[in-house]
């Protein structure tokens, strides 16, 4: 047995048909995620819902960039329920005054980081949760599949707004953390179902039985080479149920057992709004719109991101 | 490093670890698969051994349980539904079927490996085949990213890919069917093992790529003194590159040979119909022969010898006895040196 595996020089007779170096042409290697995001970059659906959600972001991470009004300052004496004056753009009285007198646009700036928060932190913990529990199941199957699908069953069974009434009218204090556990702890099924389909399909695969033969632990065959075959389905539900987590925040402040007063959200001002929906219309749908246009950019970008993983779902 | 060196952190008995030994033996390995229809003995009692150095090629038709032998070799089977009531696999003496499953995977890729026969769909299709490759050794040698990217690229070089250098960073569907196969070899060598079990590695090739890749493994067997198993269903094939042949017919061996000699004197019927099956240009406008019916249904392998309700030469006593492996021997009764047969009739076959 040689030392070490001898360089030989490439013999150029052999296999020169078969078009040595047609990558080199092509330029760099693509892998599916550089495939994907080449398709990404030309789709009008992705760059459309990733400006708006990159604006969102902003919004919600630096609210001062946008208006420098205090959403929690109320002036009844001079803006009890004061008309939006459409011309002012990113001025304090654009989208007029609520019943307390405060500037429904700083309320709405402000509004963003919360229900945005929610959303966002609620979709990272149900992915992880989902992958962890969909992947064991699938990839071990027998008794622990059994038990964990039979689990995801009961908490898929539970209808997911009813869950979280029960689950948030029994805290006393509903801090923003009770309302994002409340959601993850109710969320997880659907991203669990997924990554396990996904992942029964994947572990057949030849490739996983040629890294079992060549020693590859189970460790190493779960992430390195399940995991990133089995995670694109994962990621593209995670997107769309994000718009999801937003709305859902935005229904359980209005049915008032999510965020409340004196935390900023979108769905404590939809709330608050309602009562005063037949002379003043605008204080309930100002922010009802800016859900509608956060769920529908994340829906988009779920939709743009599905057909550059998978352009035959289309 | 030496064959020496590498086995020395085994938990091997040194008196078993010289090289005159068979490398890998298999005995009377049974392999059934319990299904809904009940059970399907895929594999009844299977003897075989490969030495450093020498090329077993086990041949057979879908179905005839040379693959699920690979596989129960390797400790790749689905269990369940897979089970192993009876055998053992020896490898340098030491039964593989009683090690944990540590110990199995410590034997995995370090020394026996796998090339399979579809080269795409055995490589990951997201990773670099410079990833896959140089995981080998930073997994299983601890190496550093570059050392690996480095012996990645040798062994590129040395399964003979074309500007390995620009191509280490590729992903598997940018390279040809025969490429993909040799990526499969340069990883199965990697680590440079004592035994390779391939199988069906030139089955997805066209031909003329065919004969590179059996060329290439043939030579890298050579250089690095390794037992090889090919598994194959392709008489042509063997014929170059094996040293000795096991024909395997519904689980069982039906007959073994040294390679030459089974080409000119089959001893067994099945063999037989197998050699008179390929086509030949000087049997040119005539019908080519094929062996009558189809294989046995494992679930009900027929009685006597599995392979009667096909046979042209079967007789009463094939449907009632299991022929067993005999050894085959000349008119006068020499002994035809690894030569076995398992039919009764296998004086007629040979001697016609």
């Amino acid at each position: 047995m040689p030392e070490t595996l001898k360089e030989t020089t490439p013999d150029p007779t052999v296999e020169a048909t078969a078009a040595p170096v047609p990558a080199a042409a092509a330029g760099k290697p693509r892998s599916l995620w550089s495939d994907a995001w080449h398709d990404l970059r030309r789709s009008p659906l992705f760059v459309v819902s990733a400006i708006l959600i990159v604006f969102l972001l902003v919004m919600a991470v630096f609210p001062g960039l946008f208006t420098g009004a205090d959403p929690r300052y109320a002036d009844l004496a001079h803006h009890y329920l004061q008309k939006p004056k459409w011309g002012n753009f990113f001025q304090e009285d654009w989208f007029g005054y609520d019943i307390q007198g405060r500037s429904i646009y700083a309320r709405v700036v402000y509004g963003a980081r919360a229900s945005i928060m929610v959303a966002v932190v609620v979709t990272v913990l149900v992915t992880v949760l989902g992958t962890v529990v969909g992947m064991l199941a699938g990839y071990f199957g027998g008794w622990i599949d059994t038990i964990l699908s039979r689990v995801t069953d009961i908490f898929f069974g539970v209808p997911f707004i009813l869950g979280a009434m029960v689950v948030l009218t029994s805290f006393a204090e509903r801090h923003i953390w009770v309302v994002i556990l409340a959601l993850a702890f109710l969320g997880w099924t659907q991203i669990a179902r997924v990554a396990r389909g996904s992942v029964l399909t994947i572990k057949q695969a030849d490739y996983v039985m040629a890294a079992k033969a060549l020693g590859a632990s189970t460790t190493r065959i779960l992430l390195r080479h399940i995991l990133p075959n089995a995670i694109a389905p994962v990621i593209v539900v995670a997107t769309i149920a994000l718009g999801g987590y937003i709305s859902a925040e935005a229904t359980l402040s209005f049915l008032g057992i999510g965020l409340a007063e004196p935390t900023v959200s979108w769905g404590v001002d939809i709330s608050s709004g309602q009562e005063q929906l037949r002379n003043a219309a605008f204080v309930l749908i100002i922010p009802s719109v800016m859900v509608s246009i956060t769920v529908l950019a994340f829906i988009m970008l779920g939709d743009a991101v599905r057909n550059a993983l998978d352009p035959k779902l289309r | 490093m030496t064959i020496i060196d590498k086995t020395a952190d085994v938990p091997a008995p040194r008196g078993s670890n010289d090289e005159s030994g068979p490398l890998l033996e298999v005995r009377d390995l049974h392999v059934e698969f319990h299904t809904r229809d009940g059970v399907a003995k895929a594999v009844n009692g299977v003897n075989y051994n490969v030495s450093a150095g020498e090329t077993l090629a086990v041949l057979g038709e879908s179905g005839s349980g040379k693959s699920v032998t690979a596989q129960a070799i390797m400790g790749i089977l689905d269990m369940p539904p897979g089970r192993i009531p009876k055998g053992e696999i020896l490898f340098r003496g030491q039964d593989m079927l009683k090690m944990s499953n540590e110990e199995r995977r410590q034997i995995r890729g370090q020394k026996i490996a796998m090339i399979f026969q579809d080269a795409l769909s055995s490589l990951n299709p997201v990773l670099s085949v410079g990833y896959q490759l140089g995981e080998m050794f930073r997994v299983h040698k601890g190496m550093s990213k570059k050392d690996a990217k480095a012996k990645a690229i040798a062994l590129m070089d040395r399964v003979r890919i074309p500007a390995a250098k620009e191509r280490i960073n590729d992903y598997p569907h940018q390279f040809s069917g025969g490429m993909r196969q040799r990526i499969m070899i340069a990883m199965a060598l990697a680590l440079e093992p004592d035994l390779i079990i391939a199988d069906e590695p030139t089955t997805a090739l066209d031909v003329t790529v065919q004969a590179q890749v059996m060329d290439l493994l043939a030579e890298l067997q050579r250089d690095f003194n390794m037992g090889l198993i090919l598994i194959t269903h392709d008489l042509g094939v063997v014929a170059d590159v094996a040293d000795k042949i096991a024909v395997m017919y519904a689980g069982r061996i039906v007959e073994t040979a040294p390679v030459h000699e089974i080409y000119k004197r089959p001893a067994h019927p099945y063999t037989k119909g197998l050699l008179e099956s390929i086509p030949r240009l000087d049997q040119k406008g005539q019908e080519l022969y094929a062996i009558k019916g189809l294989p046995p249904n494992l679930l009900h392998v027929p009685s006597g010898c599995a392979f009667n309700p096909r046979c042209t030469m079967a007789q009463d006593i094939c449907r009632t006895d299991i022929p067993a492996l005999l050894p085959v021997t000349e008119r006068d009764g020499t002994e035809l040196v690894g030569r076995g047969s398992a039919c009764h009739f296998w004086k007629e076959t040979i001697h016609g």
